[in-house]
């Protein structure tokens, strides 16, 4: 490789970009040779957008040349393919979506082509964002840059498994019971949820709409702050996005971690989790004493409750969400007699079967005689987990946590088994009840080099908390990220 | 069959557009008419990814129906959404409200008829909730148009205190009053703005409990709705002197045979699923708007009838007339200013001008002269300057030029002359003209002043104002 | 316990809503996955709720509203562009049944 400026962070990217060293089209060049090489190997992409890219690149270039750009103008980013993209196919890792092409743009795609940033490409998924493995994709999963033979997580395996690849400077995910957090743990990148209501969701294709969030993958906190101020703020197309304004989160990157009061749930340092998981948050917490920080014992009594809640909430919204998939207007259509037919058979044909199971454990958990045992009833139980944390963070400033209870886990593992699946969102999920912001950072690697990733944890709107301690743990060099094997 | 035993117990459900210019969640455009599939957009499509944003217009309308009805407007109300699978349903789910409605209770007062007494309806509810789209049926396929979809619309539900089609075609007549009182809706039927379920049941005269109902869906007139509630008690009546059993159905009217029929689809035996819309948070209705919205709201019908009654003494028959519909009120109290006689301007409305509406098969509106127009032909009268048949010729005249009432009045030359010393002139010449009359008239035959008058008005082409005519006449045959 | 918490008659019940089909084979294992699933959530019963109110959405209080404008101009042809079917500008479906 002659310059491999795809290794660059955003931040220095943008700088040598702005100072005229390099141009975007080289950076996107190199970046598009990389994915040309990985990918046999990855399959990190659904659709690659060369030819887009190098126009986007070509039009970066001329508003580098004039001055004043914007911080990621420039910056090839992978977009996971749950993001309508305008003339871009969209798939969201499903058959039914196989060759729809969103006739407009999601907010935040909108947002990050105002500023100029460019789209390498579409990256993979679990179907409609359904899993933890990037296995669902209907396309083929994605493998894991630190070992083939082993996931990149999920659901936004993709975008994690490009970033760590050096197939993009920085990609987005979307987070609704761990998407962001437990691939960029996987895959050894820093990747952010921010609370609820704080991006918009205007054009991300739903799953569970009163979880389901926004957020970047980065190689660095700070590159994903950067993101984030991209992304953040009020859409009036999204009618439950925070009309706050939106901090400048660089700004918060001080350092500065004295006084900050960590609290340590007891529930999420259990039995069964992976022991060299354990040793490396322990020993962060670690650095974090020793930079001025204290830490508190806490707890979170109902976290053994919150993959129920979930998986009763997250299926009863999405088999709503996607009965609009039903080969009338668009997608996949099976042809059949009459339109109950047509319905029956397009969908089942083109959803997996994870996506089907989940539609029909929702419609179940809605429908008459059920709904107040089990939907009304998960609600309740997520407001004593939302109560859990308001309480929790009466006592402290931040939660720090292991994102998943183990590293990265072999390809097929767990396919046959919904609930063991399921179980490995069991440090991230009640994020996602309670409309907290999370970032998982990485703080260590287990005996197979596998990466590990620490989980903090703020409470409402209190992003610029993790940032900041964050990037203080990145600062003191404890952990320094391998390079991928891929 | 003994129809006279059993009394029929109907409770309505009313869907009516709402008169917004843009859609309920989107800012697609809801005029009538546009060619197939023109006032879509990704989100009123259903498209992957899109999200409702509500007009607050379309709040603003269900709030001041709500009061119009004396419901009580919900401070905190949620959108639900309601699951069914239809190709005309963009996103397989409607968003409405259910547990929650923005108004409950309220009642919509019925007038007196020849039949009975004024009767008082219970409300149950109205909530928002958006159109489905447009299914066209052809031989082999059928033809889906999104135009309607997202399309706001209110949902109006009666309780069951109907007894009779006459009674739902008075209760829906009211309503469409109301609503166009409101500007909430136009009430046009044609153009599918305005639907109707009927819930219906009988039981014997005298009887507490209800039968088992049958629901007909989709009625989109009053006459359907009239003929559609007549057919199924007399249905109904027949299926329990027969010693049957009415099963609960739900029906569709089909009014060329005159007569419902189990709706064949399986859709509406669903079970809906309904679920608070995450994608929408909570409905607040503070005081504050709640008041905003009562101050901007127009006299209602009922009111405006008490102050037609009270302040312009008018009788109850002819207020109900004028209040029944907006258009024809306001245009009755546009040609009052000026006009000292307000009971002949209502008899001049209420003929003349619902004849002309009534022949034209336009719309009231777009078919009579403007009242300012027809106000001022009213003074003319009242000032003598014209009769009332010339005035009666004239407005004739106007609604098929469009012209004024002075530029009619002057083209046709119909002002009445009152210039003493013209008909004066022509009085003396009429007189010297018949001298035996004029003897015979002072010897005591008064019956020939008539003809002294029809002698006057003649010599001056009919304009010339009869009571001036009379008064210089007979100072002339008395001096 | 699993195994009794959903019936064969009751999966298919919900397939018929959900609108999705399935095989017999299918059926019987999908019908031992929900199973296990429903058996899982049952761990929610432990939990006293009588007193607590549903969390439905954790975004922040209060409606936006849009003013009541007309912002989007006709599109049929973008927005037919992804159809399976079509005719004259309609999309087009197998005959509707009511
Ligand atoms: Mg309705
Ligand atoms: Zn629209």
């Amino acid at each position: 490789m002659a310059s491999e400026l795809n290794k660059l962070t955003i931040a220095d990217a943008s700088s040598k970009l702005r100072g005229r060293e390099i141009t975007a089209t080289q950076l996107t060049r190199d970046c598009l040779d990389r994915i040309a090489a990985a990918e046999p190997r990855l399959h990190a992409f659904i659709t690659v957008c060369e030819r887009e890219a190098l126009e986007q690149a070509r039009a970066a270039d001329a508003r580098l040349a004039a001055g004043n750009a914007p911080a990621l103008c420039g910056i090839p980013l992978g977009i996971k393919d749950i993001y309508a993209t305008r003339g871009i196919r969209t798939t969201c890792g499903s058959r039914i979506l196989e060759t729809f092409v969103p006739p407009f743009d999601a907010t935040v795609i909108e947002r990050l082509r105002a500023d100029g940033a460019i789209f390498v490409g579409k990256t993979n998924m679990d179907e409609f964002a359904m899993g933890s493995s990037t296995e669902n994709s209907a396309f083929g999963p994605t493998m894991n840059p630190h070992d083939i033979g082993r996931v990149a997580g999920g659901s936004s395996g993709g975008s994690a498994a490009a970033v760590a690849a050096y197939e993009c400077l920085g990609a987005l995910g979307t987070d609704t019971g761990g998407s962001i957090r437990e691939p960029a743990s996987f895959c050894g990148v820093v990747g952010i949820k921010p609370t609820y209501s704080r991006v918009s969701r205007y054009g991300v294709v739903a799953y569970a709409s009163s979880l389901d969030q926004v957020g970047p993958f980065a190689r660095s906190v700070r590159d994903a702050a950067i993101i984030i101020r991209t992304l953040a703020g009020k859409d009036a197309r999204d009618s439950t996005c925070s009309a706050r304004p939106v901090p400048d989160y660089e700004r918060a990157l001080t350092g500065d971690v004295k006084g900050l009061r960590i609290g340590v749930p007891r529930e999420f340092f259990v039995e069964g989790m992976q022991p060299e998981v354990e040793k490396s948050v322990r020993s962060a917490l670690k650095n974090y004493e020793s930079l001025g920080a204290s830490t508190v014992e806490i707890s979170l009594p109902h976290t053994g409750y919150a993959i129920a809640a979930y998986y009763l909430v997250a299926t009863a919204e999405a088999s709503a969400n996607l009965a609009r998939y039903d080969g009338i207007r668009f997608g996949l259509r099976v042809n059949a007699e009459d339109n109950i037919a047509l319905y029956e058979t397009t969908r089942a044909h083109g959803f997996g079967a994870e996506v089907k199971r989940r539609i029909m454990l929702g419609t179940f958990a809605l429908s008459a005689g059920y709904y107040d045992a089990y939907y009304l009833k998960a609600q309740k139980v997520r407001t004593l987990i939302r109560n859990d944390f308001e309480r929790a963070f009466e006592k402290c400033d931040l939660i720090v946590t292991p994102v998943a209870p183990t590293t990265a886990f072999k390809i097929g593992e767990k396919m046959n088994e919904p609930l063991t699946m399921y179980l490995s969102d069991i440090f991230t999920i009640s994020l996602n009840l309670a409309g907290l912001p999370g970032m998982s950072i990485p703080c260590g690697h287990d005996s197979n080099n596998l990466p590990i990733g620490m989980q903090l944890i703020a409470p409402p709107f209190a992003e610029e908390t993790i940032l900041r301690a964050g990037d203080a743990f990145e600062r003191t060099g404890a952990f320094k990220p391998r390079t991928p094997a891929v | 069959m003994n129809r006279e035993a059993y009394e029929a117990v109907i409770g309505l459900e009313v869907h009516t557009h709402l008169l917004t210019r843009s859609k309920l969640f989107c800012g697609c455009s809801t005029t009538f008419g546009a060619g197939p599939n023109e006032n879509v957009c990704p989100v009123c499509m259903g498209m992957p990814g899109v999200l409702p944003v509500l007009n607050r217009r379309a709040v603003e309308l269900a709030i001041r129906t709500g009061l119009a009805a004396h419901c009580a407007i919900a401070p905190y109300s949620i959108f639900d959404r309601k699951s069914y699978f239809y190709p005309d349903l963009p996103k397989g789910y409607q968003i409405s409200q259910y547990e929650t409605p923005i108004c409950k209770g309220g009642y919509i007062d019925l007038p007196a008829t020849e039949n009975g007494e004024p009767r008082r309806i219970r409300l149950t509810r109205i909530h928002i909730e958006e159109d489905a789209g447009k299914n066209i049926h052809g031989e082999n396929a059928s033809l889906v148009d999104f135009n309607r979809s997202g399309v706001p619309l209110i949902e109006i539900v009666s309780e069951p205190d109907l007894r009779s089609a006459e009674d739902a075609g008075a209760y829906l007549r009211q309503l469409r009053a109301i609503l166009r009182y409101v500007d909430a809706s136009d009430g046009k039927m044609e153009e599918g703005s305005f639907r109707c379920d009927c819930n219906v049941s009988i039981r014997k005269r005298g009887a507490k409990e209800y039968g088992v109902r049958s629901e007909i869906k989709n009625l989109n007139s009053f006459r359907f709705v009239e003929d559609a509630i007549d057919y199924e008690v007399g249905r109904q009546i027949e299926i329990v002197e027969g010693g049957g059993k009415v099963a609960q159905e739900t029906l569709l009217w089909d009014p060329a045979r005159k007569e419902t029929r189990p709706m064949r689809s399986k859709e509406y035996a669903n079970d809906y699923r309904y679920f608070p819309e995450p994608d929408l948070p909570p409905l607040i209705v503070p005081a504050e708007m709640e008041e905003k919205v009562r101050a901007s709201m127009p006299e209602l019908p009922a009111d405006r009838k008490t102050r037609y009654v009270r302040e312009l003494g008018l009788t109850e028959y002819e207020a109900d007339v004028l209040i029944a519909d907006r258009d024809v009120a306001d245009y009755f109290e546009a040609t009052l200013p000026a006009l000292k006689n307000r009971k002949s301007a209502a008899n001049w409305v209420m003929t003349e001008v619902l004849r002309v509406a009534r022949d034209s098969g336009e719309s009231f509106v777009e078919a009579v002269p403007p009242a300012a127009e027809v106000g001022a032909l009213l003074r003319m009268v009242e000032g003598q300057k014209i009769s009332l048949n010339a005035a009666k010729t004239a407005f004739a005249a106007m609604v098929k030029s469009g012209k004024g009432a002075e530029a009619t009045i002057a083209a046709l030359g119909l002002a009445q002359v009152s210039d003493e010393s013209a008909i004066a002139a022509a009085c003396d010449k009429v007189l010297a003209a018949e001298p035996e009359k004029v003897a015979e008239y002072r010897a005591g035959r008064d019956k020939l002043f008539g003809f002294f008058v029809g002698a006057v008005m003649k010599a001056m082409g009919g304009k010339a104002n009869p009571k001036v005519i009379n008064d210089i006449l007979r100072a002339k045959l008395t001096g | 316990m699993a195994g009794t918490k959903i019936t064969l008659e009751q999966v298919r019940h919900v397939a018929r809503l959900a609108r999705l089909e399935w095989s017999p084979e299918q059926e019987e294992r999908l019908r031992a996955d929900m199973d296990e699933m429903l058996a899982y959530v049952d761990k929610l019963n432990e939990l006293d709720t009588k007193e607590v109110a549903p969390t439905t959405q954790v975004g922040e209080a209060g409606m936006p509203m849009r003013d009541d404008e007309v912002t989007n101009r006709p599109a049929a042809e973008a927005m037919l562009a992804n159809a399976p079917s079509s005719e004259r500008g309609y999309f087009k479906v197998p005959k509707i049944i009511e």
